[in-house]
């Protein structure tokens, strides 16, 4: 900035300025939209949230942070909150691991590099509600692939959505088939940037073996990239909706409620428009959180690379 | 490594790729296995692949009659194209100006482009919909694509790549005479195809599959998009009639599926760069 004024003449000439006006008429169609679909719409949710507004209702009284109150006094919002938070704990390790090692061994050698790359990648591209509809079908008790399966080989089959035990894990472990393809691409984006001269340089040192080449080079170099998916990861599992809304409904007994579908249900169903929006906020508030934790704890872990 | 060795480790890859293989593809391929299927092989407990007796007629005939399929396949047409070309109309001047124009405040806003981008998609959803039930837009194509004509990380993706055409290009073609308009369209454009490419993969996956905000906004069975589709038909099945039922989610999945397996590579870095966006 300091460089660009000072090179700048003092008083602007006639080019700038029409410069200057190309740039607020290129740029100022895009910004007003920006707005009013994006960003006021997001600062409007911060002042719903501290009103008792209902859709539809003649009058809007501001009760502070009422909303707020209410929501943690509420059994209900506790369950999803820890709901949301387990449904990450197993999605986020389990997709980012895996597709860290798939990435590892797809990249091990060329051979049906291609296959398994669109192999594991299709989940991601497919519609997922069609997928969910599908699985349905798989995880059906009686006549499902699943249990079938199981029972082929002499496990007995359990029905994995309406026990609330498993059933939270049955949605994790959806959640983790169809986002593992995407961790495993940034992967193997990852790998094939690091320079080959460090294995070599490693070999020189010692380090000969497939797991010291891993420890010594791979895993410090995919630091960044771990970093990345995790948080990106981590950001797309706190959105989790779409299994929750077609297999389960929060059900059963709220075992798979989840924050935004605590909010669906609050603000569209029931158009208590003032309480979701407060829902929404906390929401907003933890993925920010997650986010700027996971980006500061890596750029202490990552700086000695 | 002697040979013997690395055989073995080959053979090991493959046998643990193959596995993880069939498990991912395993909801793909029995959901085509059932499409083909007559009722009672279907709730047979024999896991063979191929029908006994072909009814996949029956099936995708069925499909296509009991629910309006192609309407919805349409009307994902027309919204993702509608949501992506008005994307594309708002973001490439933004973006040339923010990458190529000195003015004041530029930086505020690209400020202002960063946030829009690490705001979930739910979060503006309560405002938006009140905004388009108090003037009656609810249930119309105009409530599925005027929230999203703007797009952050469109705006973000195409400045990033703007910024990268050399000066002295914009520069000779002013000396030229050419106006802002006419570079943007007659320079930036044609280098920025590959950028655009991505930017439409990703738009289009994104609206193509996006559930949440139909389904909030949509009431009427003929507006419904694929995925919301899916949902009416399953609860009009209620759920056990699977072989139509499979059948209308091979005809929902089939588009994007193949788009994807005949461009591969572009799909593949497009969908890399989603990870910026929030």
């Amino acid at each position: 900035m300091a460089a660009a004024s000072a090179a700048a003449p003092a008083a602007p000439s006639p080019d700038d300025r029409a410069e200057a006006r190309a740039g607020y008429a290129l740029a100022m169609p895009a910004m007003a939209l920006l707005f009013v679909v994006l960003l006021g719409p997001s600062l409007a949710v911060v002042v719903l949230s501290l009103t008792d507004w209902q859709l539809g209702a003649p009058r809007m009284n501001f009760i502070g942070l009422g909303n707020f109150e209410q929501l943690f006094a509420d059994r209900v919002f506790w369950r999803s909150f820890g709901n949301t938070i387990v449904y990450c704990l197993v999605t986020v390790p389990g997709s980012v691991f895996l597709g860290l090692g798939i990435a590892l061994l797809v990249e091990l050698a060329p051979a049906g590099r291609t296959f398994y790359r669109a192999a594991y990648f299709l989940p991601v591209t497919s519609t997922l509600i069609a997928m969910a509809v599908v699985w349905e079908f798989l995880l059906h008790p009686s006549v499902g692939l699943v249990n079938l399966a199981l029972e082929a080989v002499g496990v007995k089959g359990i029905d994995w959505l309406k026990n609330p035990d498993v059933a939270l894990l049955t949605l994790a472990g959806i959640g983790i088939w169809q986002s593992v393809g995407l961790n495993m691409v940034l992967f193997m984006a990852g790998i094939q940037a690091i320079p080959a001269d460090l294995y070599e340089a490693a070999e020189v040192d010692g380090a000969g073996g497939a797991w010291d080449r891993f420890c010594t080079v791979t895993w410090p170099m995919l630091g960044p990239t771990t970093l990345f998916v995790t948080v990106v990861s981590s950001i797309r599992s706190f959105q989790v909706f779409d299994t929750v809304e077609v297999l389960t409904k929060g059900g059963p007994n709220k075992a798979t409620e989840v924050l935004l579908y605590t909010m669906y249900t609050e603000g569209f169903s029931f158009f208590r428009t003032g309480y979701a929006s407060a829902v929404t906020v906390v929401f907003v508030l933890i993925v920010l959180t997650f986010t700027l934790a996971q980006v500061r704890l890596g750029d202490r872990r990552t700086h000695y690379t | 490594m002697n040979r013997q060795q690395s055989l073995t480790v080959a053979l090991l890859r493959h046998a643990v790729l193959l596995a993880g293989a069939v498990i991912m593809l395993a909801p793909f391929v029995w959901m085509i296995s059932t499409s083909l299927k007559p009722p009672n092989e279907i709730f047979s407990t024999d896991l063979s692949l191929l029908p006994r007796k072909w009814f996949a007629l029956e099936n995708y005939g069925k499909a296509f009659t009991k629910v309006p399929l192609l309407r919805y396949l349409l009307n994902g047409v027309i919204v993702t194209a509608g949501i992506f070309a008005a994307q594309l109309l708002v973001s490439l001047p933004c973006a040339y100006a923010m990458a190529k124009l000195r003015f004041r405040g530029r930086e505020v806003m690209f400020t202002l482009v960063l946030v829009g981008l690490m705001i979930p998609a739910q979060v503006p959803a309560i405002p938006r919909y009140v905004m388009l039930y108090q003037v009656g837009l609810l249930d119309s194509y105009a409530a599925l694509i005027l929230p999203f004509v703007v797009s952050a990380f469109g705006i973000f993706l195409m400045r990033q790549f703007f910024r990268t055409v050399p000066d002295d290009l914009v520069h000779a073609a002013r000396l030229d005479g050419c106006g802002e308009f006419e570079i943007l369209w007659r320079i930036m454009l044609p280098l920025a195809f590959p950028a655009m490419v991505a930017f439409a993969i990703i738009s289009v996956v994104a609206h193509w599959n996006d559930f949440f905000w139909p389904l909030v906004v949509v009431q009427t069975g003929d507006l419904a998009t694929p995925p919301l589709g899916t949902l009416f038909f399953r609860n009009e099945e209620a759920g056990s009639d699977f072989g139509p039922l499979m059948a209308g989610t091979v005809v929902i999945t089939a588009p994007l599926v193949l788009l994807f397996l005949g461009a591969q590579r572009r799909f593949i870095e497009g969908m890399t760069l989603t990870g910026m966006k929030g």
